[in-house]
């Protein structure tokens, strides 16, 4: 469910610090139910941790996705557009949302032991 | 039984007209209008006899659900009996036939009433003047921010950027005041569900334009703490707006602007008993303290002393403007009228108090049944989740949801708050007698156990209906918003 090699934020987002790849986590899928649209950023844009990079829309709700790291979009997945369900399906591989070049904000991050702990908690 | 489109009902040339025989000479089509608006295929109309019209539309209609038909408890919307007197009113010629362009001196009787009307509602939140324009709540809270922006700008202070709202207030809070061009700040609830004072001291600054707040929150929760939070926001220089989505617990006992709020608005269709949903229409003034009345949306109405009469005043020349052709929606005003001038001021309190009470009693037969967490009294309206018992089961919310319609009752607010997890936000109003809140209860209940020891039943709920569970994800997904001939 929470795959070692990655990192974790508070806010249910995963990073991958080798591909510095970012998704949402299992947990987060889970909780908001059905994608069924995702708005992505420009490639180029700039965000600090904890701004709303992009947004995943639910049948449920509308959840920001907050940056975990600072750094530069390098790329987005633009496959989310026709197939939001991805990131049901996968969240960790083909559901990715943005990729990035990370600038800082790492230190902050969550183990996944941690941040199982976290959810535990909720 | 199944109802077929009305487009899969049409057999070619079947009609529900017989017009008689032209008698005046016949006109070419292109001698009239130009070439490019005459369509050039005959539109794919249904084609239908008159009574399997009549019978399609009498159909659908018995299949609605309406708050004339059953409880319909359905959080932060204040789905009272809206009693039929307001539709004798405003059906009253006097008022349904008077056209917006009539002069002023033939329309003195409309335009008591909206005066009165906005008196009434100033004397009710504790405000001074009121504007009847915004068609509806979150309409109301659009026209609050310009006003509230308008007042910045006069001042020139240009660095107020900021709206403050908790992570508990309606989606339109944020919706609005990114509409109005402000960046919204969101304030996490306390363990108790409440606005953070601490935190709230961090947030403001030179840069708060509001803080945008419904109290009682929507946990059903009253901000104890208002006082500290108004001198918070205004000791920053930002003002309070109050969305009066919940005004319906507080009628008579507490005001708005006695709590500090600069800007509120009402939801006349929840609060003062006129119809909503499947389109209302609504209507949500705006009531402001005397510092902002000159922003106000203009005309507002006025009394001329001297001449005895009631007029439209334009000259204001710091309004926001018109937010809404014409008045707004008059025929809800003179319902919502109505309704106040029956219940008078004690019968309002009393409402209040009775809405209360049954939200109360409610929470209180289902505690322990279900998860109820913020467990202290409650204004109108509560939040419950399954239990975790359940939960293991592979139930959600939805599924509870769902199946309450096989019992007869309109499911509550599923899902909001979205700082509760699988939350179900019930609001029974006061216009429910006590067996109906018991036979409601009963269901949850008893919905609780066919969880536990047949899940399945809730899976595939409701059973009863003309259509059953349906896929919202691929109908979100993949809409298909017509009908279109194959």
């Amino acid at each position: 469910m929470y795959p070692n090699n990655l990192k974790y934020s508070k806010e249910h987002e995963w990073v991958d610090l080798e591909s510095k790849k970012i998704g949402i986590t299992h947990y987060a899928q889970e909780s908001l139910g059905d994608v069924v649209f995702v708005e992505l950023p420009e490639v180029g844009a700039e965000f600090e941790v904890g701004d709303s990079l992009g947004v995943v829309e639910s049948v449920k709700a509308v959840s920001d996705v907050y940056s975990p790291v600072s750094g530069k979009v390098t790329a987005v997945n633009e496959a989310l557009l026709d197939n939001p369900e991805l990131i049901n399906q996968d969240p960790y591989g083909e559901g990715w949302i943005v990729e990035m070049e990370i600038t800082g904000g790492e230190e902050d991050l969550l183990s996944a032991e941690e941040y199982e702990r976290l959810i535990k908690e909720e | 039984m199944k109802e077929k489109l009305i487009f899969e009902k049409s057999t070619p040339g079947r009609k529900a007209y017989s017009l008689p025989p032209i008698d005046t000479p016949e006109v070419e089509l292109t001698t009239l209008l130009p070439e490019e608006i005459i369509r050039q295929e005959p539109a794919q109309l249904p084609e239908l006899s008159e009574v399997d019209v009549v019978r399609h539309f009498t159909r659908l209609s018995q299949m609605n659900y309406g708050v004339d038909t059953g409880f319909y408890p359905l959080g932060s919307c204040t789905m009272k009996y809206n009693p039929k007197i307001n539709e004798n009113m405003s059906r009253l010629p006097g008022f349904a036939l008077a056209h917006p362009y009539q002069p002023e001196e033939l329309s003195q009787g409309a335009l008591k009433l909206m005066y009165d009307l906005s008196e009434i509602l100033s004397e009710i939140a504790g405000m001074d003047k009121f504007t009847l324009q915004p068609a509806a709540g979150a309409h109301g809270e659009f026209t609050g921010i310009l006003i509230i922006k308008a007042y910045h700008q006069h001042r020139g202070d240009k660095k107020r950027t900021k709206v403050i709202i908790p992570d508990s207030a309606h989606g339109t809070n944020p919706a609005t005041a990114s509409l109005c061009g402000f960046e919204t700040i969101e304030i996490k609830s306390n363990a108790h569900g409440l606005v953070d004072l601490e935190e709230l001291k961090k947030l403001v600054g030179e840069d708060t334009a509001a803080l945008m707040l419904t109290n009682p929150n929507t946990l059903g929760l009253f901000e104890k703490e208002i006082i500290a939070i108004a001198d918070i926001v205004h000791e920053a220089g930002g003002l309070l707006y109050y969305d009066g989505a919940n005004m319906n617990a507080i009628m008579g006992y507490a005001r708005p602007g006695d709590m500090g709020f600069d800007v509120v608005h009402y939801n006349l269709h929840k609060t003062f008993a006129t119809p909503h949903g499947g389109g209302g229409p609504g209507a949500g003034p705006v009531g402001v303290k005397q510092f902002l009345a000159p922003y106000l949306p203009k005309p507002v109405v006025e009394y001329d002393d001297e001449k005895q009469k009631y007029f439209f005043d334009y000259n204001r020349p710091h309004s926001i403007g018109r937010v809404k052709a014409f008045y707004g929606n008059f025929g809800v005003a003179v319902k919502a009228y109505t309704y106040i001038l029956a219940l008078g001021a004690a019968g309002l309190k009393e409402a209040s108090e009775i809405a209360v009470l049954n939200a109360n009693y409610l929470k209180t037969i289902l505690q322990g049944k279900y998860h109820v967490p913020f467990d202290q009294v409650c204004k109108h309206e509560f939040i419950i989740s399954p239990e975790k018992r359940v939960k293991e089961k592979g139930i959600k919310t939805l599924d509870i949801a769902k199946r309450l319609v096989d019992y007869g009752f309109h499911p509550p607010t599923v899902y909001f708050p979205l700082i509760v997890e699988e939350a179900m936000m019930i609001e029974p109003t006061e216009t429910e007698t006590q067996e109906t809140l018991d036979a409601f209860a009963q269901a949850l209940i008893d919905i609780c156990q066919e969880a536990l020891d047949n899940p399945e039943i809730l899976h595939n709920a409701p059973h009863s209906t003309h259509v059953s569970r349906f896929d919202e994800a691929t109908a979100a997904r993949k809409p298909i918003l017509r009908w279109k001939k194959n």
